[in-house]
């Protein structure tokens, strides 16, 4: 595999061996005997097997360099002139959109919290501005309720005092009446013993028993 | 290469890295249109596809291909960035260039009946050799004598630095080498490696575990493809770091 140096020349003459087992009957052996005359064929006998190393088959070298240059300078121009260009634009928008798409959420959220804390605001003014009505409400329902009040309870004081003195009236007259009763009773009973009624003294006598009853 | 015993079993593992005229069978000369022009162009097509293409709808919420495309372009800007500093971002078009061609070289190559062209010396070679002129020029140019500081290891004792600068101007000149082999042998000897597989699949015994090999090499050829091309690329901004700032 290594006498690969020497593969120009006397690959002139190279043997190449095939047996053929299908047929083993025959034991054929067929024995090609050719000469490369192509120099540019070095590398591959006539049955087109490679001889030696293809890599070292100088004959070739020219050949690929040649080709290879070429692809480079096609490679390199396509990348370089398009596609490089291309991508790095491409990735740059999207990093440009990035930031920018970051930068307004940022300030989405800023204005957010803004909006937030002016709320907060709103909403502590709103109820401190609703304790105060309530607080005057309050005062207000309070001295109305404190007039009403007093002027109930003078009103049931009135009424109370004349309750009262209908009371002692009525008291007064129903003792009253029932001392004359009493008395015209007591004088009744005195005429219907037969005796000769002393209006002084029933009404004396009965005025003294009343006392102890009525009071 | 064809190695043929009595079991009927035919190996040709190189045969797919043979560069043949597209047309006809006359012998190859550097203008010849060859498979290796073919499968370059179609390189380049894929380029245009996924990068102009795919990007064309220049749309804010990319679709899945241009999403692709903006993730490659990210990937190694950031690289770049990250490995070579602000300054090397000067470059970015043609280690971008770098990167899809190998990328796309190295993933078409993986497809059945296809001519893997960074699997050769030439290919890689070249694209080393541009990385290692390149950035040899542009340090000289950048930092004048100041670039050979490079090889002058500040760090280590007076006593070992000629030592040192030996071994490192060694290892510079080293890098193009190990820079396109790297390449090169990897991709060679994964698609050998699924050849040889392959035509062990011609025994009916053999053929089951000869397929799941394949599917498992193929698999991490594919890994291979695109590490191989983040590989390059970064070396790549590992050299321009040190042509932009030689001291160590």
């Amino acid at each position: 595999m290594f006498s690969l140096l020497q593969q120009t020349a006397p690959a002139a003459v190279d043997q190449t061996i095939i047996v053929v087992p299908a047929d083993p009957a025959a034991g054929v052996v067929v024995a090609e005997t050719e000469t490369v005359v192509a120099a540019g064929h070095a590398a591959a006998d006539a049955a087109g097997s490679a001889v030696g190393m293809p890599q070292l088959d100088f004959s070739t070298f020219g050949n690929q360099i040649f080709w290879l240059v070429v692809a480079l300078a096609a490679i390199y121009l396509i990348l370089s002139r398009v596609a490089l260009p291309r991508i790095g634009r491409i990735l740059g928008d999207r990093q440009g959109l990035m930031t920018a798409d970051l930068a307004a959420a940022e300030d989405f959220k800023r204005k957010a919290r803004e909006a937030e804390a002016a709320y907060d605001r709103a909403l502590a003014e709103a109820r401190a501005e609703a304790g105060k009505i309530v607080a005057a409400n309050k005062a207000e329902i309070d001295a109305e309720l404190k007039v009403a009040i007093a002027k109930a309870d003078a009103e049931i004081a009135a009424r109370a005092a004349e309750s009262e003195r209908r009371i002692a009236e009525i008291r007064e007259s129903a003792a009253t009446d029932a001392r004359n009763v009493a008395r015209e009773v007591a004088a009744e009973l005195v005429s219907t013993f037969g005796g000769r009624p002393d209006t002084a003294a029933v009404d004396a006598a009965v005025d003294s028993r009343i006392k102890g009853a009525v009071q | 290469m064809a190695t043929e015993d009595s079991t009927g079993l035919v190996f040709h593992p190189m045969d797919q890295f043979i560069v043949r005229p597209l047309f006809g069978d006359g012998p190859v000369h550097w203008y010849t249109p060859t498979n290796v022009t073919l499968w370059l162009a179609l390189a380049v097509l894929a380029v245009w596809l996924l990068f102009v293409v795919g990007t064309s709808g220049r749309a804010l919420i990319p679709s899945r291909i241009q999403s692709m495309a903006e993730l490659t372009y990210g990937m190694v800007h950031k690289m770049i960035e990250d490995v070579s500093g602000k300054e090397g971002l000067r470059y970015f078009p043609y280690i971008f260039t770098l990167f899809c061609f190998i990328l796309f070289a190295n993933m078409l190559g993986l497809l059945p009946k296809s001519f893997t062209t960074t699997s050769h010396i030439a290919v890689t070679g070249v694209l080393a050799l541009l990385v290692f002129l390149g950035v040899t020029i542009l340090g000289f140019v950048r930092n004048g004598a100041h670039f050979l500081g490079l090889f002058w290891v500040h760090s280590a004792p007076l006593a070992l630095r000629p030592v040192l600068a030996v071994i490192e101007v060694i290892s510079y000149f080293v890098r193009p080498v190990s820079h396109s082999i790297r390449l090169a042998g990897n991709l060679l000897a994964g698609h050998a490696v699924i050849k040889v597989f392959a035509a062990f699949a011609a025994i009916t015994v053999i053929a089951p575990v000869s397929i799941l090999a394949i599917i498992g090499m193929f698999a991490f050829e594919i890994m291979v493809a695109v590490i191989q091309a983040y590989v390059f690329t970064i070396l790549t901004c590992v050299y321009l770091k040190d042509a932009l700032h030689p001291a160590h």
